[in-house]
């Protein structure tokens, strides 16, 4: 059993099972970096899951099927935006309606177009591609072999918006909307329209990570599949302290939560406890991160311009 | 001039409410346009099929009874300010205890207490899932949207095992994932021969039952509850400002702890419709997505068990209607889901539309 688990093949499954929530969860990170919390990550992650679906499999080709995610994750954010930035509205309830939306929606949609109770058809993914030299070194080679070119394209993004949260004017708008709306648009800086962008942004990147799920991980559309993965890289944005590189960090612990619970599979554990060790361990890192963590002080707070 | 708040709020509780259903109609009608048929008779068709006649009636009544008692548990916590998204894990959970206290428990004592026992077995099960997102939220601060989810998910996970590998029906060829069937005097009996006495004919196949009078029940013990105790004071405090109710000497903690406690017994007493009810046993993910159509009708219900009790009426016609909308036209039954996501949608920002309607039309009366 512990061969089974101390091997090169748990991390590289780490990673793989990492990517999805590494997206939702630096989406999280804008949204919530600029004011608005994003509980519909969840909703965007299935719809983004079932658009790469369709598009791939209308169009045979799985960069159809991404755009057509980011479309769809994008629309989705952009109700949320307009619901709670907009009117104001409590953005745990837009969340949980958009949520509900993308559960029913999905199932509906997908019973009507693939003709089929459960799932899609077989759907292919994008070509792999392995990192010349690095991944011939015997072991850690492993790592950077048979890579989903969207894996790569995650661990860039992450680093790109580290540095543009901190180190570009547009990041420090988006930071300061939402950690005090007032003084920022004291200084002229449009607090609804970078709030927009930041719920935007996590619209494109949740339908990602949904996209990855049936285009890279499953090769298929199941109904209901993101499985709370959501809310899971929702505790991972919280564990990493709302910035991006934390974010990861804490991703990478759950890919590798979810790598051993694959591994753990046809040891004799019920499928059933070895399916919550994720659920578990998410409540016990939100549990750990109270006190250590801190969230922006407007996150969550609809801002009204005063009037005069 | 507080009579004219009045009627003014009065408006509001009942307009809003309407332009969503409405607005909610309409999206569906594109919907079912869309797919080829016509919506006008598409609509005429299911509401003949579920209010035309008194097997509907009795259907949606069925469906009415789970609704108001999930749309009750959500409501509470709203009204203390939290959000129990879990639910759907605390009636599955519910559901199971229930089940197996009639079975195992019940047969210990006499009879005539083996109902009151599923009863209370149901809401102390509802009550035990909710305690984990609640003592963390107490007592360290842990928001409750995530946990309350994950205590879904973990629920699901649990309850399937249980009611697959262990409690699993048994003297059967083959045996579904369902417990053995309860005794009768651990059930809910029909309602049927009731309404026949009175000349409403529902046929006895009709599974409208006796929850329906616990969840009428609990509507008036929630009311009495949130406006004229102490602790619904507390709790409506609580929901309204969390830091002057600090100041005013309130124990926020316990308060916090208490909801939440009241909030998943209530949820837990939702699967009585189906668990005592109807099924007379517990079947794996009977729930269905109760728990979260229960925060659809809590919102259109304005958190007010009045409220709820039409918006659970609504939904329960709705529902049935869905299910007639399946047999005549083939559309999925799960548009009604996504017509619930657009109601409460529609309906939480024509509330902010009118609010600030109103306001608008005060300042420039007030002026």
């Amino acid at each position: 059993m512990l061969e089974t688990i101390f091997a090169w093949e748990t991390i590289t499954s780490a990673i793989r099972m990492a990517t999805p929530l590494a997206y939702a969860s630096l989406g999280g990170v804008f949204s919530e970096r600029s004011g608005v919390v994003n509980i519909a990550l969840e909703g965007i992650m299935l719809f983004g899951a079932f658009f790469a679906a369709v598009g791939t499999y209308f169009f045979k080709n799985p960069l159809i099927g991404l755009l057509f995610s980011i479309i769809a994750g994008s629309i989705v954010a952009f109700i949320h935006a307009v619901v709670s930035i907009k009117f104001r509205v409590n953005q745990i309830v837009s969340g949980t309606a958009l949520n509900m939306l993308a559960v029913g929606g999905t199932t509906f949609l997908s019973r009507l177009i693939f003709k089929a109770a459960g799932s899609s058809p077989h759907i292919e993914g994008f070509v792999h591609i392995d990192i010349p030299v690095i991944s011939k070194i015997p072991g850690i080679g492993l790592i950077f072999r048979d890579l989903s070119p969207l894996i790569i394209l995650m661990i860039v993004l992450v680093f790109l918006s580290q540095y543009i949260l901190y180190r570009t004017v547009f990041g420090l708008r988006i930071r300061a909307v939402g950690e005090n709306p007032q003084a920022a648009d004291t200084l002229g800086v449009n607090v609804y329209k970078y709030r927009y962008i930041g719920v935007l942004i996590s619209g494109i990147l949740g339908g990602i990570g949904g996209a990855f799920l049936s285009l890279e991980h499953a090769r298929v559309f199941v109904e209901n599949m993101t499985g709370g993965r959501g809310f899971i890289a929702l505790a991972a944005m919280i564990f990493g302290n709302w910035n991006p590189i934390g974010s990861l960090g804490a991703c990478l612990l759950f890919g590798l939560a979810e790598a051993l619970r694959m591994r753990l599979e046809g040891v004799g554990i019920p499928t059933q406890f070895i399916q919550m060790i994720p659920y578990i361990l998410t409540m016990l890192v939100l549990a750990g991160a109270v006190g250590k963590s801190t969230p922006p002080s407007a996150d969550g707070v609809p801002y009204e311009k005063e009037e005069i | 001039m507080k009579n004219r708040e009045f009627i003014e709020n009065l408006i509001l509780s009942i307009i809003s409410p309407l332009i969503s259903i409405f607005i909610a109609l309409f999206f569906g009608g594109i919907i079912i346009y869309l797919l080829g048929h016509n919506p006008w008779e598409t609509y005429r068709e299911v509401i003949n099929f579920s209010l035309g006649n008194p097997n509907g009636w009795g259907y949606v009544l069925f469906n009415t009874t789970s609704f108001i008692l999930a749309g009750l548990a959500v409501a509470i916590g709203f009204k203390g300010g939290l959000f129990n998204i879990g639910a759907e894990g605390q009636i599955l959970v519910g559901g199971l205890v229930s089940a197996l206290a009639g079975l195992y428990i019940a047969p210990l004592f006499p009879p005539f207490l083996h109902l009151p026992i599923t009863l209370v077995f149901s809401a102390l099960g509802g009550a035990i899932w909710a305690f984990v997102p609640a003592i963390l939220k107490a007592r360290l601060g842990v928001h409750e949207v995530i946990n309350t989810i994950m205590m879904n998910w973990i629920g699901y996970a649990l309850t399937n095992y249980l009611v697959v590998n262990t409690f699993r029906e048994k003297g059967v060829l083959y045996p579904l994932p369902q417990t053995d069937k309860l005794p009768p005097s651990a059930v809910l009996p029909k309602l049927y021969s009731i309404f026949q006495k009175i000349g409403i004919n529902i046929p006895e196949s009709n599974p409208v039952n006796y929850a329906l009078v616990i969840a009428t029940l609990m509507v008036i013990v929630t009311y009495y509850l949130l406006w004229k105790t102490k602790l619904g004071y507390e709790i409506r405090a609580l929901g309204l400002n969390i830091h002057a109710s600090e100041n005013a000497g309130i124990n926020v903690k316990n308060v916090i702890l208490v909801t939440m406690l009241i909030s998943g017994a209530i949820a837990g007493l939702a699967s009585i419709n189906d668990v005592l009810g109807y099924r007379y046993r517990y079947l794996d993910n009977f729930s269905h997505g109760l728990g979260f159509t229960g925060i659809a009708v809590a919102l259109l219900g304005k958190n007010h068990p009045v409220g709820i009790i039409f918006s659970a009426l609504l939904f329960g016609a709705l529902n049935r209607m869905a299910i007639g909308m399946d047999v005549f036209t083939h559309i999925p039954r799960e548009i009604i889901s996504v017509l619930q996501a657009v109601i409460i949608l529609t309906i939480v920002v024509s509330n902010e539309v009118l609010i600030r309607f109103l306001k608008k039309r005060r300042k420039v009366t007030y002026a």
